[in-house]
């Protein structure tokens, strides 16, 4: 149902730069992305392309804009100024549909942020029945005004109905497979029924990562997914991680773990005062770094 | 002095107007809470939801400017105006009883939007994020996750609002309503013996706020099924 007349653009944020074609290769990608709280500048002029398959890790002293970054990608954060396209669809225009994109991109947070008031089960099920049961009243609800027209029409003008396969009993069951298949993978089946409060840091981060698999996203973001992880429970989460990145899951990862960075990433960003002040692949920026900020992070933290 | 009272309470039925007035008390406090909760949980929403929404942000107003009326007048007054010339001048058919009901109603409202807009607060910003990031709308967000647990927060205070409610009930009389406070007094022989009517009307009171606070703990622990504590 497109206008014949199409709406005029409308943008997040305060500033407008004009809008460049996008590269149709890329996955993601970022056009002159700047984030301002008042005078503070967070993110400065970020350009940035990433392709299908490219696992790229974000590396950076802290208050470097890392996190911010990645929070713009998914436009959690809403920049003050440039776009950021996902698939070709400009996620910074308010016309388009920002649900519709989040569910192809995952999200995992330093925090978990599993839902408290739900057990593992129904966090993991809760956005896929939902959004496979709006479908499904969306096509009720056009089958219900199809067959009141249908009406009054004559007989031979009678527009067919769209089939409904599927039922709510259905589609839970399906959601609930799916699940117990995920959990059944990182090995918390018999967790599937218990509420979050009760797991340990590394298994909630392992089923905030599933849940955001049960969507099956296109991109994976990661927000210092082991910061907040007894250095004891952060190998069994970068193990599940570096699984995925071995199934050839596009990432994107914010973290401080070195060494993980250099394994998994095809592509290091050494953020610093809000810009990508070098990039390259891991050997690159952790074998002969060339700018002086990364030289002095690289020689504090390894 | 307790002869007096035991004539008036049993010989002359006055544990009639004493139940009478119970059950009015009752109704008032439990009608108003009700009322209270849904208009304070709708204004507390649009409080919420305005800072990004403009149709929610000139709602949000609107509720703000009743909040400060209802919290910033007694109820007695409220009462007042709301029984001797708001309702006359609509020229309603309601039974003073309603009035009253409706009156309480709309005064817990004020009282509960703030309360329930501390407990949407009081949920981590995270899990609204986990859940925008999820692809379900800010809508879904707030009724699927952040609701259920900001009532969860929300139970003791609101059991606190509900005593509260149910004491300011012993004002209803001076709309002529019949209900606890009243009925004792109509068994004090006109002032003269005063002390055992009142003494037993506070018992009443307290034991009925007893039960309260008991259900309230019910509730709550059925509620923190969901936490280790």
């Amino acid at each position: 149902m497109k206008d014949a007349k199409q709406k005029k653009p409308k943008f997040v944020g305060t500033e407008k730069t004009p809008v460049e074609p996008f590269d149709a290769e890329a996955l993601i990608e970022v056009q002159h992305l700047t984030k301002r709280y008042g005078d503070l500048v967070v993110l400065d002029d970020i350009s940035e392309k990433i392709l299908p398959g490219e696992k790229v890790a974000i590396i950076g002293p802290s208050g470097s804009g890392k996190s911010t970054f990645l929070r713009c990608l998914n436009v959690l954060e809403d920049p003050t100024d440039g776009y950021v396209f996902f698939e070709g669809n400009n996620l910074c225009d308010l016309h388009v549909d920002i649900n519709l994109q989040r569910r192809r991109m995952g999200m995992v947070f330093q925090q978990f942020n599993l839902f408290n008031n739900m057990n593992v089960l129904k966090n993991i099920t809760l956005a896929p029945v939902h959004v496979a049961m709006q479908d499904l009243r969306k096509t009720r609800r056009a089958n219900f005004f199809t067959r009141i027209s249908n009406f009054f029409r004559p007989k031979d003008k009678k527009r067919p109905l769209i089939p409904v396969q599927t039922s709510r009993k259905q589609i839970v069951a399906d959601a609930e497979q799916n699940a117990m298949r995920l959990l059944g993978r990182i090995g918390l089946a018999e967790k599937a029924k218990v509420f979050p409060s009760t797991l340990s840091g590394g298994q909630r981060q392992r089923i905030a990562i599933v849940r955001a698999l049960a969507m099956n996203p296109k991109v994976m973001l990661f927000d210092e997914p082991t910061s907040a992880l007894d250095p004891e429970m952060v190998g069994e989460v970068l193990e599940l991680i570096k699984e995925l990145a071995d199934e050839g899951m596009t990432m994107v990862i914010v973290t401080h773990e070195m060494g993980f960075a250099r394994e998994v990433a095809t592509r290091v960003f050494f953020m610093d005062g809000g810009k990508i002040r070098e990039q390259g692949s891991p050997e690159q920026v952790f074998g002969s770094p060339k700018d002086d900020r990364l030289k002095e992070f690289l020689s504090k933290v390894l | 002095m307790w002869k007096s009272f035991y004539r008036n309470f049993i010989t002359n039925d006055g544990y009639k107007t004493v139940l009478q007035g119970f059950q009015n008390t009752l109704i008032i406090a439990i009608f108003g809470l009700c009322m209270g909760i849904l208009l304070g949980a709708v204004v507390a929403c649009f409080q919420v939801a305005g800072k990004r929404n403009k149709v929610a942000r000139g709602i949000a107003y609107v509720g703000d400017a009743y909040v400060a009326l209802f919290r910033g007048t007694p109820i007695i007054v409220q009462i007042f105006v709301f029984h001797f010339v708001i309702f006359p001048m609509l020229g309603s058919a309601l039974s003073g009883l309603m009035e009253c009901c409706i009156v309480f109603g709309l005064n817990s409202g004020a009282y509960v939007s703030e309360i329930m807009r501390g407990g949407i607060l009081s949920v981590d910003i995270g899990q609204t994020e986990a859940g925008r990031t999820l692809g379900l709308s800010y809508t879904t967000t707030m009724f699927r996750i952040v609701i259920p647990q900001a009532i969860k927060n929300v139970i003791p205070t609101l059991g606190n609002e509900f005593i509260t409610l149910t004491k300011d009930t012993s004002v209803a009389g001076y709309a002529s309503i019949m209900d606890l406070t009243f009925a004792f007094r109509t068994l004090t022989d006109g002032g003269t013996n005063v002390m055992a009517p009142y003494i037993v009307l506070a018992v009443c009171y307290l034991i009925l706020i007893a039960f309260f606070t008991v259900i309230i703990r019910l509730v709550e622990r059925r509620l923190r099924k969901s936490e280790r504590r």
